[in-house]
């Protein structure tokens, strides 16, 4: 029996046993732990993973890399048995896993570990880490049994928790040192974790990063995700680049740098350069200092951000979603208040002013999840275009709404925009995902705001509707209006700003003109990386 | 003035325990419910079916015990039935709730047309009642037994542990591999057992069924356990106090400066408040109401 | 176009086969008891709509039953449980039978207007109790509107036994209302109905909500809050104020329900107050899937059953509350959409969500 499906088969053994064998020495072997055969899969409107192959050796530490959208966590889902793939097999020391019915990872020694935590907040960290596998006696949960056991695991990794606190209790550092010691109570030989280092401050990551190190030399086999290649290069043996649902290469971190690889991420699909007729204005129209917001559990979600946009110009922001971008939007939008921090429009200090105010003060926004956040979808498309200026006095007199004049503007709007299909009555939620995004758009323009923030405008629509909106985004500027972009997509930010600022955990790592940004020099910045 | 504080003697106190068992018993099953995650405004529906099946069969059978058991029977199924609208079938668990409680008021009335020959309430015979063992009956001692074996199988088993990090957060426990929908049809089911034996305790000591005899007690129940932070000793002892008010009310008969309606209406007012979060919050399961689904 | 044909398509097939399964049930209900399923449908339609007595009647029974139908409806739209439908209820019939009391020598239409007015007002604070409940402490507004309920049968009670209200006798009841306050009975379609003028203030309560829903600035706001929330406070709408409102308006509804019963058919208050309405209107809401003229439709049909089930109890062996059974039953299939989902009579999308 190879020694990679001798581990697999001790980890199921630990189930049952409460002790656990080191493995000694990782093993250099050509066989692999875990084989991901041609995976595809498919969801309503997108295709995650397109025959995507993943090898990953026994005791290695290997690291899964791709922008938002690669199909990476997907991936891992499927390899952990939540989700079927449509074609394709896993085999994990040399077993082929039932991927048709679904299963649970932890029984074939795979541990997962998820971007969002899967902890019981008002249970205490002992009683999460045990939940599934619980220690009886007779009747009755053995706690002291698993707190033993427990604090062996502790010991030999290094990992120190008071098990006895609540999870809401403790900091984000500790709440994932509790969910490690989930995976290895339940005996996980393999452990994948999903962008670990997303919540974690460097001095937690470098602690992670020891723990890791601790794991793999047991003979453990770390698979993670993360688009931080700065982190990559510290930790990983081997690298997998996934990009739109394909691999794009999968090589030994030794032959590779920070720079190759986030060419591999980030790919050169720059579109032509979008004619720009303006010259930006050197009149501030908007203005955010010091803006700061951290999160109940002390996480700094934006971090002192301070920038200015110009009349006429296109203001990108570029960065891997969940670096602050969906927070700076909910900011200066006014659905959240900062902790601190001056937001200033047009010399007004706008800090305090509600939505439906920055809105009649000239401040449109098109959201970054349109079904959520920006659209009623059982309404009809004409009241959609009309959502947030219902109350305009041509739209409405003081009890009735003038359904004319909603219906003259939907039209007009409708022709202006070619939204498909020109039928004003449809439920918007009927719409494709594209069109969606034109009536928001065209919604959001025709109130002809000074500032328009699009946040990730173009996400998820094929090309054709994706270039529509850069035009009118574009156009919007050429009118002497000033544009805040907000997008994940770098060649996008590129290709439409004059101005681009970089956004990574919360804060504006750097802001420089287009003509002085290069795609290599952004990457760099949106993964960490210096300055 | 001596009137006044002479009520406040031993027979108050059985008075307090005995309208306070049906409140303990229902609050107990409303516990097991909402602590997996399912609402469940039916305990009314669910003590009627309780009293009448355990009146019904107390009469036919000339024995209690099996009234008993047969409220338990009864019980378990109608939480059979909001289980498998709520769980299996998606139902929206509030509008289930109310379904099971109109359904409890005029099913009950229209089984006791049907079965005991035209009579819309009946009337149990004296082998019919439970015996009375010192000052109560049976379930009384029963009551607080089940309180005990809820609060020790939550807190100290494993399926408890189990049923209630359901109902917190039943992603994290899918990902650790239970089964969420068996283990909240199980619990509900359990709500319905608790709720029945709640229900049968009225005619089995009061000696008959009426219609709507528990006459809102299952929403107080639920007051009751919110009232009671969702924690069956909380419980408990809110049904206590409720029952208490309930007891004070009769035996005061008007006197003592106010009037009746303000005793009734304590436990009403009394979660109204708990709810604002004016007396501390009273903070229900954090997935309770919602559906689970794996994708 | 034709999605939207589609959409109502499953609107109008989704409760009707709710209907069906709902009398399939009883059938076989009744089939256990002994007697015919269809010789009981057959009474039951003579008993709703055989004659013009029957007729009447099923149209006095709907017409409570469309106002607090109405209530949980348009609190739905905007994503809240009213369940308070009673008590809202009680408290309007309350204070309609103190005004139609208390106050003397008005004429006939403003002395019933006045009635109505503030029975309405009545319910509307007590529901708008709950809105402000919820949205300034988040307390869940069912379980307050459930609270309210008891509360208000307790504060009635207690009002009515005052010296002030009762009306001498062992009765706990207030006196007749003066005649100036009386909703008059339609005798012209039966000579003894009950049936009165409060039927058509249900229909004209009918076409309100549905101006309200469709026409006016506020029903697309409540509409918006009910669907989604977060892109209703993205756009600028208020949040809270919608809910309040939205409360306030649905026990506008039932305390008008109140108000019928007393000024138009018992003619005095008494404690307790008949008891049902508030729950079978949940039921009509949900059959008439909170739409204005479902709940009317749904309205008449539940009207249609009590009168029927009436019928039926004096006929045969089989009691009246055969009729709540059906509507509990109606409800529970109605709440089980995802059954009807499962056979896949939904509309499908053209392109799934982004």
């Amino acid at each position: 029996m190879p020694r990679s499906m001798q581990f697999a088969k001790t980890s199921l053994a630990i189930l049952k046993r409460t002790e656990y064998h080191t493995m000694g020495l990782r093993q250099n072997h050509s066989s692999y732990i875990v084989e991901m055969e041609d995976i595809t899969k498919s969801f309503p409107r997108v295709t995650a993973n397109k025959g995507v192959t993943l090898r990953v050796r026994p005791g290695e530490v290997h690291a899964l890399v791709g922008e938002n959208g690669a199909g990476k966590s997907t991936l891992v889902n499927i390899l952990y048995g939540m989700l079927k793939p449509d074609e394709g097999r896993v085999v994990v020391g040399g077993e082929v896993l039932p991927t048709e019915r679904g299963y649970l990872g932890l029984d074939y020694g795979i541990g997962m570990i998820h971007q969002h935590f899967m902890l019981v907040g008002r249970f205490t960290a002992l009683e999460n880490v045990i939940l599934g596998a619980e220690p009886k006696r007779g009747l009755l949960l053995d706690l002291t049994a698993a707190k033993r056991k427990i604090e062996r695991l502790m010991e030999d990794y290094g990992i120190e928790v008071d098990l006895d606190t609540r999870i809401d209790d403790l900091s984000v550092g500790e709440e994932q040192r509790v969910e490690i010691l989930k995976v290895l109570y339940r005996g996980a030989g393999i452990i994948v974790m999903d962008e670990p280092t997303a919540v974690l401050t460097p001095q937690e990551t470098g602690r992670l990063f020891d723990t890791l190190r601790r794991l793999t030399d047991d003979g453990r086999t770390i698979i993670f995700i993360t688009h931080k290649l700065e982190e990559v290069m510290a930790v990983a043996d081997t690298v997998t680049v996934m990009r739109e649902g394909l691999v794009v290469n999968s090589v030994p971190a030794a032959d590779t740098d920070v720079s190759g690889l986030a060419e591999m991420m980030v790919g050169r699909k720059l579109e032509a350069v979008l004619e720009r007729e303006r010259t930006p204005g050197s009149e501030p129209v908007f203005r955010a200092e010091g803006v700061s917001l951290t999160s109940r559990k002390g996480r700094q979600l934006l971090a002192g951000i301070s920038f200015t946009i110009h009349r006429g110009e296109i203001m990108g922001i570029c960065g891997v979603d969940g670096n602050g971008q969906d927070e700076l939007f909910e900011v200066i939008v006014g659905i959240t208040s900062p902790d601190q921090g001056v937001l200033e429009f047009r010399g007004r200090d706008i800090g305090s002013m509600p939505i439906l105010d920055r809105a009649e003060a000239g401040i449109a926004h098109i959201p970054p999840n349109r079904i959520k956040m920006g659209l009623i979808g059982p309404f009809t498309m004409e009241d959609n275009l009309v959502l947030g200026r219902h109350k305009e006095r041509q739209f409405s007199g003081p009890v009735f709404l003038r359904r004319e004049a909603i219906h003259a503007n939907a039209l007009r709007l409708i022709d202006q925009f070619g939204i498909e299909p020109p039928v004003p009555y449809m439920s918007a939620g009927l719409l494709s995902g594209g069109n969606q995004q034109k009536v928001i758009v065209a919604r959001e323009l025709s109130r002809d705001p000074d500032l328009l923030i699009a946040s990730q405008p173009t996400r998820g629509l094929d090309i054709g509707a994706a270039n529509m909106i850069r035009r009118l985004l574009v156009q919007h500027a050429d009118r002497g209006k000033s544009v805040l972009l907000i997008s994940a997509d770098l060649s996008e930010v590129m290709a439409l700003s004059d101005r681009i600022g970089v956004m990574y955990r919360g804060r504006i790592v750097g802001i420089m003109d287009r003509d002085d940004a290069t795609e290599e020099s952004l990457g760099l910045m949106m993964a960490g990386v210096g300055r | 003035m001596g009137e006044f504080w002479g009520i406040f003697g031993v027979s108050l106190l059985w008075a307090t325990i005995r309208k306070s068992v049906p409140l303990i018993f229902a609050s107990t099953g409303g516990f097991f419910s909402e602590r997996a995650g399912v609402i469940n405004i039916g305990l009314e529906g669910m003590m009627l079916f309780g009293a009448f099946s355990g009146a019904v069969i107390s009469v036919t059978t000339h024995n209690p015990w099996l009234g008993v058991l047969g409220a338990v029977v009864a019980g378990g199924l109608v939480g059979y039935l909001h289980a498998v609208a709520t769980v299996s079938l998606r139902a929206n668990q509030i509008i289930s709730g109310v379904a099971i409680n109109m359904l409890g008021v005029g099913g009950t009335v229209f089984l006791s047309q049907v079965f005991m020959g035209g009579d819309r309430s009946f009337s149990l015979g004296p082998a019919d009642r439970l015996p009375i063992w010192g000052p109560f009956i049976p379930l009384v001692y029963l009551s607080f037994l089940v309180v005990g074996l809820a609060f020790a199988f939550s807190y100290f088993t494993v399926p408890g542990l189990r049923m209630r990090s359901v109902g917190e957060h039943p992603r994290a426990a899918d990902t650790q591999g239970i089964n969420v929908n068996r283990t909240r049809t199980a619990a509900v089911v359990m709500s319905g057992v608790c709720a029945g034996l709640g229900g049968a305790y009225l005619p089995l000591f009061s000696g008959s069924f009426a219609k709507n005899m528990t006459s809102g007690q299952g929403f107080i129940a639920l007051a009751a356990l919110i009232f009671g932070k969702w924690n069956p000793v909380g419980a408990m002892a809110a049904s206590l106090l409720f029952g208490f008010a309930d007891a004070l009310q009769e035996s005061l008969q008007g006197r003592g400066g106010l009037p009746p309606q303000v005793f009734q209406a304590i436990p009403y007012v009394l979660t109204i408040v708990a709810l604002a979060g004016v007396i501390g919050r009273s903070i229900p399961p954090a997935a309770v109401g919602k559906h689970y689904e794996r994708e | 176009m034709s999605l939207r044909l589609k959409g109502t398509v499953f609107n109008l097939t989704a409760p009707l086969i709710s209907l069906l399964l709902a009398g399939l049930v009883s059938s076989v209900i009744v089939l256990a008891l002994g007697e015919n399923p269809f010789h009981i449908g057959s009474v039951m339609l003579s008993g709703s709509l055989g004659s013009l007595r029957s007729l009447a009647n099923t149209l006095e029974e709907a017409t409570p039953l469309i106002f607090t139908g109405l209530c949980f409806a348009l609190a739905m739209r905007c994503g809240l449980f009213n369940i308070g439908g009673e008590g809202q209820l009680v408290v309007g019939a309350f204070a309609a039978a103190w005004v139609g009391v208390k106050v003397t020598g008005l004429d006939p239409v403003s002395h019933v207007l006045l009635c109505v007015a503030i029975a309405g007002m009545a319910g509307a604070a007590w529901a708008g109790l709950a809105g402000a409940l919820r949205v300034r402490f988040g307390a869940h507004e069912v379980i307050t509107t459930i609270m309210l309920n008891y509360l208000a049968f307790i504060l009635t009670n207690y009002l009515v036994g005052h010296p002030y209200f009762k009306k001498i006798g062992q009765i706990p009841q207030t006196e007749d209302v003066h005649p100036t306050a009386m909703l008059p009975a339609l005798t012209f379609i039966y000579k003894y109905t009950r049936l009165n003028l409060g039927f058509v203030l249900a229909l004209v309560g009918v076409l309100a909500v549905f101006l309200l829903l469709e026409r006016t600035r506020f029903g697309f706001e409540l509409k918006a809050v009910g669907i989604n929330a977060s892109a209703s406070k993205a756009s600028g709408i208020s949040v809270g104020r919608s809910m309040v409102m939205a409360m306030a308006l649905a026990g506008l509804l039932a305390g008008m329900a109140g108000a019928e019963r007393v000024l138009g058919v018992h003619k005095h208050f008494v404690s307790p107050f008949p008891f049902g309405y508030g729950f079978a209107g949940i039921a009509v809401a949900l059959l008439g899937r909170t739409h204005p003229l479902g709940v009317l439709i749904a309205g008449v049909f539940f009207g249609a059953l009590a009168s029927g089930g009436a019928q039926v109890d004096m006929e045969t062996q089989i009691p009246r509350e055969l009729v709540t059974v059906i509507q509990a039953i109606v409800i529970i299939f109605v709440a089980c959409e995802y059954l009807i989902k499962r056979i896949g009579i939904k509309p499908k999308r053209v392109v799934a969500d982004g």
